[in-house]
Order: C-alpha cells, then structure tokens, then sequence
C-alpha cells in the first residue's frame, strides 16, 4: 500500500505562497491553470471484461478500470436504484452488498469486485413482494425525498446480517452511514428497529 | 479521475514485482481514500496494483503470545474478532469509532496506516499546499484550520493524520511488517509515519515499493484498563478533533504501567514516554493526570481557528485516563459512550 | 356529503413502495438513447476574468465531443429579462457561459461533453484556463459600508415601515433592557441528490428536458427566454426531486449547461454536479444581526429593535425575512426593524427552508431568553405577556392563531413545570442537563393552480397537476387523499400524475403552499365531477335522486345515493356505462380569495421545547428531547406532515450544532466542500423527538384549511438548544454553530 505518488513538478502554480497572503487580497495576478507536466494528459486505458453476478444474475460488461461500481451499476447495468450523493464514501445513498457484506459502492472499482455477488435495493424486494424492511420503511414512513432511501435499506440489511447492533442506540450509531437530509432518522430508526426485534424475537 | 491501468496480484512478492514493472503505480485494498483522492484528483497514479487477492487476511497468533493482523484484514473484521476484542478491546473501540459500518468494511488494516490527511487545502488543487504540491506553500497556515496540527507541525504543513485505529496501534506499541524490493523489515508504529518537516509531501519512511504486509500486537493487550475517546464535531462519522488512546495497568490504585497516544492533533499519532513515566507510581488521581496532560502538551501551538484543541486535548487525556482507571470494562464497550 | 374520511388520516404515502425498491427515477436517471455526459469546470478564482481556454488540449482525448466555454457558447441573449425566473428577485441574474467575466469563485466556466461520465470527468480535470485575476471582497464585516436597505417587495414579500411607535424613547425608559449581536452562519442545503439535468434531443429541435426542480413552468419558462425556443418544443418533466429546500427553487447552471450542449451537439446531454459543486450553487446567507428589547413594568415588550445585515452577491440582490417576524411574532408598541445588503463577490444566495426566520428568530429568541433571566420570568410567561393578537406589523388580525396552546401543550408534555431557571442547576450524572425554549411563526398562502380530472368507466380517478416530482413532502399522498374523499372513491382508486410541464399549472413548490395551493385546486376538479356525476345519475329513467339537492346525496366507495339509504347507491362506472361515456372529465383554476385573505394575517406557529445534556469538560452537547408544539390549521396527513416537522427539528439540530460553510476570505472560496467537513446530523445525533399538532380551523387560508407545514418544523429549535445551553451551562452563545470551541 505504498502511496507512490505521481508528485507534480513544482513551481507550476503561480498562486500566491500562503505566506504571502494576507487576509486582505492583494498581489493577484495572473492564474495559470498547471501545465502538462503537472497533469500528463494520457489517453483513456482500455476496457477489460468484468464479471459481476448482480442481484442473483451473472453479467459481463467491458470496463475501463476507472469505473466504480456505482458507476458500473448506474450507468452501465442500467440499475438506478443504487443512489450517487457525493461519490466520495461521505453519505451512504451508494450502499450495496457485496457477499452480504455492505459497502460503499462509490469507492470501489467495478474491477476489484471481479467475480463478486452484488445485490443492490433491486434484488432486495419487489413492489408487489417488499423485504421486511422495505415494508417496515413505508410503515414507519422512513423517507421523504426517497433518494437516500436504497441506500438506508441496503445498509439495513448488512446491519441485519452483521447482528452487531440490537438497542437503539447501536441502531443509531450503526446507521449513521447513511446521511438522510430530509431528517427522517426517527422513522429510519423506528423501521430498522422494528425488523431487528423481529429477527431477534 | 484520471486514466489508469490496473492489474491484480495473487501473493506479497508478485505485487512488489508489480510495483517495480509500472511507473507511478500505486498498490490498492480497500480504495477508500486512494479513490476518494483520485476522483479529487489528487492522487493520479498511473497503474494501480489490486491487493485483495492477496492471501492477507488473516489474523493469527504469533508465537509470542501476541496477535497478527494481516494488512488485507478489514477493519470490521479486525475490530470484531474474538481475540482482538478480548485480548486488545481498546483496538476494537478505536476501529468503530472511526468512519461508518460501511467504510469499515472496506478499509483495511493497511489501508488505514496509509490515509492521507482530511486537510481541507490538500484536497482542493486550487489552493497551494505543500503535501500535495510541494513548495506551493501551506494554506492552511493563516487559512481556516480548525482541524489541524497542534503538535509537531512545521512552517511547510499543519496537517494531522486522520487514522483512529493508528493511535490505538501507537498506544500498543504495534509493528509494522513490510516486505519490499530489498526483503522483508519490521518498523516499530512510532517509526512509521513521520513529522512533517521539510518533507511533508512524504506522510510515511516507506520506501520505495514497500508494501505493508501485516501489523504485529505484542502480547501486553491492557485488557482491563483502557480507552478511547474520540472528540469529533458530530456524534458519529466525523474525524476526530481530537482522540486519546489511554491504558493503564494497576496495582490497586497505583499505576505501574500507561501509555497515551493521541489522534487528530499531529501529522502522526502523538505519544512521549517521558509523559507516561510521569504516571508510573501515581495514584489514579485526577491531579495526577492533569500533570501528564500538561506535559504531553507542553509544546503545543495552535494557528487560531485550532488554538481550542490545546485544552480539549488536555482535558481529553485526563477524562480518557479517568475512563481507563475506572472499573474494568467489557471487551465490547461502545465508542459513542 | 362523502362519508369517506380520509384527509386527516395517517395514510401512508402512494409513492413509498416506488421509492423503497428504488424504482423511482430522479432527474440525472432518465435513460435516453445516445446520451452523451456533461462536466462541469468551475473557476479557482472569485474575481477577474478568463483569459484563454485551451480546448484543443481537451478535444483532441477520443470521445471528448465538445468543450463550451464563453468563447463558443450558443448565442444568448443581452437582457436580464430573459435571464430572469419566477423567483429571480431583480438585479443581473447569473449568466453561465455568457462572458470571461468571473463574479464568484467556483463559478462555472465550461462544461466538458464526452461519450463516457468517466471520460467527461477526466477531461474536465485537466481542461486548463488560464484567468486575470483581481482583489475580491468576500467578508462580510468588511462590507457594511456598502449595505443598502433590503428590497423585499422585489423578493416578493412586504416592506413594512421600519418603525412603529417610539422605539428609541422606550428603549430610554424600559424597565429591563437586553441587546447583543447575533450571527447566523452561511448554511448550505445539500439535498441527498445532486443537481442534474438530463435533456433528451427528441430531434427536430423538440427537448424533453428532465429537471431537478422545484417549479417545473419555472424551468420551461427559464429554458425558452433564454434560448429563445417555443415552449411546445419544450417539455419540462420532474416525478422525483431528491430533496430541494428551496435549492431547486430557481434554475440552477447545470440547466442551461445541459440545454445548450444538447442543442449545440443534436444530442441527448445529462449535466451532474458533484457533491463539491453543490458548493457553487446558493445558499443561506450569513446574518449579522443587533436585538435589543426592553419590557414594561409588567413584563410585557415595550421595545423591540432589530437590525440585520446579510450578504448577497454583486447582481442580485437577494433578500428574506430576517426581521419581518420580530414584528409578528409578539404584541410590541415600539419597533425599530432594519435589513441591509451588502455585496459580496459570491454567488446569490437563495431560500433555504424557512428562510429569514431561520436566521431572524434565532436571535429574536435567544434574546427574549436572556430577557427571561433579566426580568426573573419564566421564558413561556414571558412570551405570553406579549402575546399577539393581531399582527403588528401588517395591523392585521390573525385567520386563526392557537399558538397559546402549542405552548400549553408542549410545555405540558415536556414537563417544563419541572424546570430549575437557576443555569447549571440540573444535572444527569456528571453532565450538565438544559432546558430551553423558543417559538416560530411562518406565513400561509395559497397562490393559484390548476387540475384536470378524469373519471373512467372502470371507477379509477386520475388527477393532474404539473407540479415538480415529489420532493419529500408527500404531495401525491394528500392530494390522493383529497381527491378521494371529494368524489368518495378508496384511495385505492385514484392516481396523481404530476411534475410535465404540459400538465395544468402549479406554482414553484416553496412557502409551504403546495399542498394548499394544488389541493384546492383538486377538490375543486373534484367537486365539478360529483356534479356532473349526479347530473348523469339524475337523467337516467326511475332515477330515485331526481329531485334531490347536492346536501342530499352522499358519494362513497366509488357510488352516489341518497345520504342514509343505501338501496339508492349507483356506482359511478353504471352511470357512466348508462351513458356510453367512456369517461368523464373536468378541469379547473382554483384561485385564492385574494380580496379576503388580504383582510388577514395568515401565519403557522410553533412552540418547541429542547433537553440538551453538555459534557461540561470536554464541551459535548446532545440534544436529548424535544417537543414542538405546531399549530398549521388542518393537518391533511399527520404521518407524513409528522415527518416534515421532524425533519425541520433535525435541521434545526443540525444549525445549532455543527452546519456552517466556512469562506477563506484569501481565496474567496468555501474550503469545506463535502460531506465529510461539512456536517449535517447523522442518525446517531438525534434522539427524542416529538410533534404535538394543534389543530386550528381557517377557512381563510384556502378551502382546505391547511396551512403547510413544511417550514415551520426548523424554527425556533436552534434557539431553544442555545437557551438550553445556557441554562445547562450558564454560558451565552449567540452565534450558531454550537460547536464545543465555543463552550471550553
């Protein structure tokens, strides 16, 4: 896990040096954008075939390595349901399960999921045969803008599976990858909760 | 993002061969910060060698009573085994309170030592910054930097390391095993990242083409007196401000042996033993973890919008002391309480 | 009478099992054949101007399609005027693209179209522009020497006069006095989903444009001013927006962007921002703000003064409410209320839920609180003793006010009897406990919209309206619920078809007025088909409802027959089949009672009561129970009216204890970004949460009763976790966030 960067020439950047700056703008000048050499614009590799049993089904695609598997899913498997919010591991609306495990779809590539089983919001339950949770979702109205709301479920069920969490409060922490803006965490929790004790029960 | 070739490896050697055949190439595990980098734009390697095949991920004995963690163990699966909740709970403990239940089960253990810093400068490419470009100059010096160094910073960066798991392994006094073009070597955790210096483009003394194989416990666990306490801006899935890694042994109300490693505060986990001989012979009294606090402290320097992590940090080394003091705690004891 | 009882029901939503299965489709989802990605490039200065975009560089990648920069945008344009959308509050509206000219940092300057997303990403990261920069102002504080006097009327509120009474002289001689500063950060909405727009060429120069919107006319009208198209060629269409907040109130630059690649290229464009673009758009502003009050011997407000300052940017000048409510929210004889302006080089900000009393009454409150220990009076008694009957600043009577119960009830509920004033007086453990309160108040509206109507043979009902997609309020749900029991149908029977710009009118989905304004509308539609319906069961032979009037008649489960006799009942399908008609349909306007409700003040309220327990060493404050009492009229869904208060409480906890954008004034850019630096409350900051409504009856507001409760829920929680700070703490913190810096 050597982080050999590709370190830029320096001396490209024509920004002020910090401690040239004041609070006070002042000496600015010209901006030029980094050159080439700090950049190396390079053509596009490749693409390589990928297999990826997705919700039960086995699918091949030809990617180029920098595709995600949200993008993979998204954009390539025609599967929507799997939300993009800020592609960056820092919201959660990208969760899936990979072997039933969940993760954050955006920060993997569809090449390093090779082989793996993938089930998205899609594979969880279908409008006229909800998952548990699903229906504990709509019961407990969950959601509000919906678009979170795959993920929360997605990530539900890997909580359900992992069977770390019981009371409310680990509920609480271990949903707390799941950024919900509308702020219906009460009800998300209420829904989850409910499914857990029945599991247990 | 920007163009990339990738290829996966089956075995530790194999990827160091790799690493040796591509320019610019980058090992990947878990991807959780190199993709969030690339996507920044931040990091762009050329070639990305694949490690999740690689046969680490493990977590065994070792024939010193101690624990192996494989580097391609996830953090999840590291926190929640059974000997390393009941041998190193402050290990577990660290690991869950760091990012989210998702993120834990991607990252790995190598991974984790190999997070770049959350500086907000560092991550945005039009403004200078020394780690990333360096001799652009540190904007977080007289920028906003309320998440940043208090402790062993430099004129050239003020950045911290985000890594909670880091300041437990530092407090463990963990190894770090890596195998590299020139063979196999073992660093001490303190050895392992660095002070920003004059070189704070370079976060670890890696060389070149080494790749992190495995992390090495000791057997001496502190089972019975530990914690971690993490002071962050939300109650959950935020970087620390800041952590301390606290244990202690005990011999009634005396301390015959501590250590204290804190997180957030500098461009590596922070720890001084003379702070903890401090301790020995003590009572578990708050005066005297006030005196180690201060002392950990001593050097400590803010750059305004930071200046308040100085006392938190102090107050936090006394309280997760205290924490560490008080009765022997369950090996699953939550992060949050 | 229809005996179905279904408005008011805690149904759950028609659109929750889309939703839960991720079937439902937002704007940046819309397969469309050939579709070709847009990325956006943004500036890295705040001020000066483009001085060469090197495109070449770019365009020569396989697969890039084109690079739109200044230099060979589409013609656009001169006039504001066609820049201007139906919120645009006067100024120069941002132009994308029109010149080299940079306002703001982070502005757009190019957009980047490429066969792939991932290409467009690339070759967008290293297209390179090189810029002329100049000094930009960005402070806020440094700016007061260029405020002008807000102009709300060009905002489309009120001006009111900016005093009554004699403030200065009972301020002289009050008998207790408060004042303090206050500031209200710059907050940015961040709803779940990003901006998109996915514009599919339909050839022929026809666009179906898919929008992230709020205000589906208002885009269609937005794209054809300022691309000069006929609004047939253009369709607008939204079924789900992954939350707005007032975001998506005006068209946002990915609209333009898109539209323009697509018309430039013949082809099918979508245009995403990333998280970190979302950075660019608008946002609250921040709020400068001065209160001083002083009470009468009695405890009652004999002053209230009110200054705020707020920023905008250099084109339009963007105001809100900040100090409006000061002047409504209590009875006060002498008021002095002040907004100011100031330009700053930054994008204009726009409304984010409740905006103006999120920010104005945070102070407001917080201040009446430390007036509370000033006078010795309980908090709620002391707002009681300036209890408004009227509204002072529009010398109005309330349609209906039962905030004195939210209080009541509220309080009760909370056990607020059981407080200690005294601060630092309560504790759990060795945590410090508090408690706090504060009130709210919101206006209600209803603006005009339309509907169409059809009843088939088969009994099923389909309703339209062109409202935007659901944006989390549950529209399709209430107006279901409407329209159901209007005509006496199950619920089960009737569909809402919304969010095509074809479809009869709505207005923007903000105010809270939606469910007011189209829900008129549709009981409205409703109504005409009942009496078409009973006209066609009244010119059948041996009709036994000849000779009755309307009050006799009931419609229920899909029949009409006469009230309390059932042997009467004819389904609607039988009379439609004696009538070979294959459906029936009708459509409507529904307008507000203009001249009546201008009689009155037309306001939603709120009372809320906060628990917080702070770690007094290490400065930890969570938030462990609140109560908020709403009074909103009728509440037509208390389950998904439920949901949107408490997402305003989460709001609410969230701007008391951590969101702030912050601006490194060096650079004139907000550095943190994402969603990692920029916090919004996760699942574990929330705990206890509670809504009392209390009901009101208004028949002013609109027919429906219902005032919306989509702002309110917010206001008044940030204060009251300030005053719960202080009464855990004994400390006075009058700028949010709360964080633990503030409390060490």
């Amino acid at each position: 896990m050597n982080d050999d960067q590709d370190s830029p020439s320096t001396g490209q950047s024509t920004l002020p040096a910090a401690s040239e700056i004041t609070a006070a703008p002042a000496a600015f000048g010209k901006y030029r954008a980094p050159t080439r050499a700090a950049f190396g614009l390079t053509s596009p590799v490749e693409t390589s075939s990928v297999h990826l049993t997705i919700n039960g089904q086995p699918r091949e695609f030809h990617l180029a390595p920098w595709t995600t598997l949200l993008d993979a899913l998204r954009l390539y498997a025609g599967l929507m349901g799997t939300k993009k919010g800020c592609d960056h591991g820092q919201c959660g609306a990208c969760t899936v399960l990979v072997n039933g495990t969940r993760i954050n779809s955006c920060l993997t590539l569809a090449v390093m999921q090779q082989g793996q089983q993938i089930t998205t919001i899609e594979g969880l339950g279908t409008a006229t045969s909800l998952s548990a949770l699903q229906q504990a979702f709509i019961d407990h109205d969950a959601f509000q803008c919906g678009y979170c709301t795959p993920g929360q479920i997605c990530s539900a069920q890997g909580l359900l599976y992992e069977g770390k969490a019981h009371t409310e409060d680990e509920i609480r922490e271990q949903m707390s990858g799941n950024l919900c803006r509308c702020g219906a965490y009460v009800n998300i929790l209420a829904a989850v909760k409910e499914v857990v004790d029945a599991q247990t029960a | 993002m920007h163009p990339f070739s990738y290829s996966s490896v089956n075995d530790a050697a194999a990827a160091v061969r790799e690493q040796a055949t591509h320019s610019h190439s980058t090992f990947i595990a878990g991807g959780t910060n190199l993709l969030d980098l690339m996507k920044e734009n931040v990091a762009r390697p050329a070639h990305l060698i694949g490690l999740n095949q690689l046969p680490l991920a493990f977590v065994e004995d070792t024939p010193e009573g101690g624990l192996r963690l494989g580097a391609l163990a996830t953090n999840a699966n590291t926190a929640y085994h059974p000997e390393v909740e009941k041998r190193y709970p402050l290990l577990s403990q660290a690991i869950l309170s760091g990012a989210t239940a998702q993120l834990r089960n991607m990252a790995t253990n190598g991974g984790n030592l190999m997070q770049r810093t959350r500086c907000y400068y560092f991550y945005d490419l039009t403004t200078p910054c020394n780690k990333r470009e360096p001799g652009s100059g540190c904007s977080a010096l007289g920028g906003f930097n309320r998440i940043h160094a208090i402790l062993g910073a430099s004129e050239q960066c003020i950045a911290t390391h985000p890594s909670d798991m880091c300041v437990a392994l530092t407090a463990l006094d963990a190894l770090v095993c890596v195998q590299g073009p020139q063979g196999e070597r073992v660093l001490p955790f303190a050895d392992f990242h660095r002070l920003p210096g004059s070189t704070p483009h370079q976060d670890n003394n890696l060389k070149p083409g080494e790749l992190i194989t495995a992390l090495e416990l000791p057997k001496q666990g502190f089972a019975q007196h530990y914690h971690y306490l993490k002071i962050r801006d939300r109650a959950s899935y935020a970087f620390a401000l800041v952590s301390i890694a606290a244990v202690l042994e005990l011999d009634g109300d005396t301390i015959t042996e501590a250590r204290v490693a804190l997180g957030g505060v500098a461009h590596k986990p922070w720890r001084e033993r003379a702070a903890e001989e401090l301790l020995i012979g003590q009572p578990t009294t708050e005066a005297t973890f006030t005196k180690a606090a201060s002392y950990l402290l001593r050097g400590a320097r803010g750059y305004g919008h930071n200046d308040f992590k100085i006392e938190l940090a102090k107050r936090g080394i006394v309280r997760a002391l205290q924490q560490a003091a008080a009765e022997p705690r369950g090996p699953r004891a939550l992060p949050w309480a | 009478m229809s005996s179905t009882t279904l408005i008011g029901q805690p149904t759950s939503r028609v659109d929750g099992a889309i939703k839960v299965t991720g079937a439902a489709t937002y704007a940046g989802e819309f397969v469309v054949p050939g579709l070709a990605y847009g990325y956006v490039v943004n500036s890295p200065i705040a001020k000066g101007r483009i001085t060469q975009v090197h495109s070449a560089e770019v365009l020569a990648l396989p697969g890039v399609l084109a690079v739109f920069s200044h230099e060979n945008r589409l013609p656009l344009p001169d006039d504001d005027n066609c820049y201007m959308d139906q919120l645009a509050p006067g100024g120069s509206p941002f132009r994308p693209l029109f010149d080299a000219t940079i306002k703001f940092n982070m502005q757009p300057v190019a957009l980047v179209v490429a066969e792939t997303y991932e290409l467009a990403r690339y070759a967008a990261a290293v297209l390179r522009l090189d810029y002329e920069q100049e000094p930009h102002q960005t402070d806020l504080s440094k700016q007061r020497g260029a405020a002008f006097k807000a102009p709300h009327q060009a905002n489309g509120f009120y001006d009111y006069p900016p005093s009554r009474g004699l403030p200065e002289q009972a301020w002289a001689s009050a008998t207790h006095r408060v004042a303090g500063d206050y500031a209200h950060p710059t907050q940015h909405h961040n709803p779940m989903e990003t901006f998109a727009t996915t514009v599919e060429w339909r050839g022929d120069g026809q666009l179906t444009v898919y929008d992230k919107t709020q205000g589906t006319f208002n885009s269609q009208q937005y794209i054809c001013n300022v691309f000069n198209l006929k609004k047939e060629n253009v369709q607008v269409h939204s079924y789900f927006v992954g939350g707005a907040f007032g975001l998506a109130l005006r068209p946002n630059y990915q609209v333009p962007l898109a539209v323009m690649a697509a018309l430039a290229l013949k082809r099918s464009v979508r245009v995403t921002l990333t998280r970190q673009q979302m950075f660019s758009l608008s946002y609250r502003p921040l709020a400068l703000q001065h209160v001083k009050l002083g009470t009468n011997p009695d405890g009652s407000l004999a002053t209230l003064h009110h200054e705020a300052l707020q920023a905008t940017s250099q084109f339009e000048p963007y105001a809100e409410t900040v100090t409006h409510w000061s002047g409504v929210l209590y009875r006060c004889d002498n008021v002095k209320l002040e907004h100011l302006l100031a330009p700053l080089d930054v994008m204009t900000p726009v409304s984010m839920r409740a905006p103006g009393p999120t920010s104005g009454l945070f102070a407001l409150e917080v201040a009446l609180d430390e007036l509370a220990y000033e006078t010795g009076l309980d908090p709620v008694e002391l707002r009681l003793r300036s209890y408004a009957d009227r509204n002072g600043l529009m010398d109005k009577p309330f349609s209906s006010k039962k905030l004195r119960e939210c209080y009541q009830q509220a309080a009760a509920r909370f056990g607020w009897a059981q407080r200690n004033p005294e601060p630092r007086s309560m504790r759990h453990g060795d945590l410090l406990v508090g408690w706090g309160m504060a009130s709210g108040v919101w206006d209600s509206s209803q603006a005009e919209a339309g509907a169409q109507a059809t009843l088939t043979a088969d009994g099923k009902l389909t309703v339209v309206n062109g409202v935007n997609g659901d944006i989390g309020t549950g529209t399709a749900t209430v107006i279901c619920q409407i329209a159901a029991e209007t005509l006496g149908l199950p619920l089960s029977a009737v569909t809402f078809r919304q969010g095509e710009s074809t479809m009869p009118a709505a207005p923007v989905q903000g105010a809270s007025w939606t469910a007011g304004s189209v829900g008129t509308a549709v009981q409205k539609v409703c109504r005409q088909l009942r009496e078409q319906l009973l006209t066609l069961a009244q010119q059948l032979p041996d009709s036994p409802w000849r000779q009755a009037g309307p009050s006799e008649i009931e419609f229920t489960d899909g029949k009409l027959g006469l009230l309390g006799q059932p042997e009467t009942q004819i389904s609607f399908s039988e009379v439609l089949r004696a009538h070979r008609l294959p459906h029936l349909e009708a459509e409507v306007t529904a307008s507000p009672d203009a001249k009546r409700q201008q009689q009155y003040s037309v306001n939603v309220h709120n009372a809320v009561f906060v628990e917080v327990q702070v770690d007094p060493v290490i400065g930890t404050v969570r938030v462990t129970r609140l109560v908020e009492g709403v009074a909103a009229g009728r509440i037509l869904n208390p389950k998904t009216a439920r949901n949107q208060v408490l997402g305003g409480m989460v709001w609410g906890i969230g701007a008391a204890l951590m969101e702030e954008t912050v601006m490194d004034h060096r650079f004139g850019r907000f550095m943190n970004h994402s969603l990692a630096e920029y916090h919004l409350p996760v699942n574990a900051d929330i705990r206890e949460l509670e809504v009392i409504f209390v009901e009101e009856e208004d028949d002013i507001v609109n027919p429906l009763g219902a005032k919306g409760v989509g702002e309110i829920g917010i206001l008044g929680v940030s204060a009251a976790i300030a005053n719960a700070v202080y009464h855990a703490t004994g400390r006075r913190l009058r700028e949010l966030p709360i964080t633990r810096d503030k409390l060490l």
